[in-house]
């Protein structure tokens, strides 16, 4: 268990958020022209990475916003936060 | 020559104080080229070595194992086994697994501790009992023993069960599967470590994968810890750790790894002689030979490898269990941990050729891979003795994530595996 800031709350505790998955997976802009293998990496295929992480998160049971997390799998350690849309950390 | 385990041997090795069994495995250095590599000792890896050496006449194999054999998911499952599945494709695997079961310990001559004590799911509201209907009828059209029970019926096979009918979620029924159980989960990665042993495998410890060689669309070897090994193929039985092992090989998969994770109480005299899951309060329970209740939580939304899991998890089993079972409401638990889960999105698992040449993955068990092991060796020993999947496994290939032609397990059988 561990406490998240809440870009919008503040530091809460991690019951109160869902985690959303990967992040950056951009929606397809042209559906209509994508190929089988081209829908099943967008669907399906993740990097689930063990190490530095970038996802999605919802604080579910506070505010209900997105954001973004640069998170350490293999630790559980939160190295960043940003909001949605805004550019991902390099560092 | 492997000494055979009977009774003869115990009383014979009882004269000499225990002190002379034969070991049940060597130590072997890695030899600089293999015909099969599996990557990971647990269950599903040695039991594939297993039956490449028994059934394909494969001998020239090595088990890697980064760290014990046994020591990942294999040790940390709530040891459940059961076969009544939804799907046609999800039935004909778990059953294939279950009938090797019944006959496990004698071919193996290793004492496994299957016991068919049954496995029953419970219902706890209106499409409970629907779905589980008419899941019990699909599985007797797959020739698989079910039975659906009435609250009275449940409450007569399992005696301490709260059926009252004011409780949060009353129990409306529940099916049961005879021939499922419980087997012993170490002595399973064990029996067949020894059985593959026996037949030439080489299992070594302590050797972890850090890379995978290709030549083009073909494997060459693999990088580890205690050096390079040639093999032209490569049968990955990571379980979480498979993504891991396909970002060495430029592959991605359909996985997210996450901590699932279960406790055990301290142990208590016989109370509850079966297997009793709830999906919908997310709780299962069954009591270990040495009394201890062994009890199965649910896994975290986030991808973690650490092996631990939240805190609330564990709560809310156990508030499930708790109305379930009031008589245990001042037991107290002895132990809690998690195991790494590589979850596919149609919960079902991957047994499979990729797109390199030689390279194997049998992954996206889940939640429920324990049951699967007997199955899941001889299946995934076929596919990469023959290049091709043997009919049981070919629904659940990895191309199934592009012609979408999935096999959805996940709301349609019991969630918790």
């Amino acid at each position: 268990m561990f406490l998240i800031n809440c870009p919008y709350c503040g530091e809460r505790d991690q019951q109160e958020f869902k985690a959303g998955g990967e992040a950056h997976i951009e929606r397809p802009k042209q559906p209509t022209e994508l190929s089988d293998d081209e829908w099943a990496e967008y669907l399906f295929m993740r990097k689930n990475i063990k190490g530095i992480q970038f996802e999605r998160w919802n604080h579910a049971h506070g505010c209900r916003k997105w954001f973004n997390m640069v998170r350490d799998t293999s630790n559980d350690e939160i190295k960043a936060i940003y909001k949605m849309g805004e550019k991902p950390p390099t560092q | 020559m492997r000494n055979k385990y009977s009774v003869f041997s115990l009383i014979k090795n009882a004269l000499s104080y225990h002190e002379n069994w034969q070991r049940a495995w060597k130590d072997p250095a890695p030899k600089k080229e293999y015909d099969v590599v599996i990557v990971g000792g647990g269950g599903h890896g040695l039991a594939t070595a297993y039956y490449l050496a028994k059934k394909h006449n494969i001998n020239n194999i090595a088990v890697v194992e980064k760290g014990w054999i046994g020591g990942g998911n294999t040790g940390r499952n709530t040891t459940i086994i059961r076969s009544n599945y939804l799907w046609d494709a999800s039935a004909g695997l778990y059953d294939h697994a279950l009938k090797i079961w019944e006959g496990l310990s004698q071919e193996l001559n290793y004492n496994v501790m299957f016991s068919q004590r049954g496995v029953m799911n419970l219902a706890h509201n209106l499409q409970d009992v629907r779905d589980l209907k008419r899941r019990t009828h699909a599985n007797r059209l797959n020739g698989i023993d079910a039975v659906y029970l009435s609250t009275e019926e449940v409450k007569k096979f399992c005696p301490i069960i709260n059926t009252s009918p004011d409780i949060r979620y009353p129990v409306l029924g529940g099916t049961l599967q005879r021939r499922a159980g419980t087997a012993r989960h170490d002595a399973v990665a064990w029996g067949y470590a020894r059985g593959a042993d026996a037949m030439g495998v080489d299992i070594i410890q302590n050797c972890e994968v850090k890379g995978i060689k290709r030549n083009g669309d073909s494997v060459e070897g693999i990088e580890t810890t205690k050096g390079f090994i040639k093999t032209k193929k490569v049968g990955v039985v990571a379980a979480g750790h498979s993504s891991v092992i396909a970002n060495m090989a430029g592959l991605r998969l359909p996985l997210e790894s996450k901590p699932l994770q279960a406790l055990v109480s301290e142990p208590v005299k016989p109370v509850i002689d079966t297997v009793v899951m709830s999906n919908a309060v997310h709780a299962y329970v069954s009591q270990s030979d040495k009394g201890e209740l062994v009890i199965g939580a649910g896994t975290d939304d986030y991808v973690s490898y650490t092996q631990k899991g939240s805190h609330q998890i564990v709560e809310g089993t156990l508030n499930a269990i708790l109305e379930l079972y009031p008589i245990f409401s001042r037991m107290r638990m002895l132990r809690q941990w998690g195991g790494i889960v590589d979850i596919c999105p149609d919960a079902s698992p991957i047994l499979s050729k990729t797109s390199i040449k030689g390279l194997y993955f049998n992954c996206g068990w889940g939640t429920g891979g324990f049951k699967a092991t007997p199955g899941s060796g001889d299946l995934f020993a076929h596919t990469i003795a023959n290049d091709e999947p043997h009919k049981l496994n070919a629904a659940f290939n990895l191309n199934r994530f592009v012609s979408g032609d999935l096999v959805d397990e996940h709301g349609a059988a019991a969630v918790a595996h």
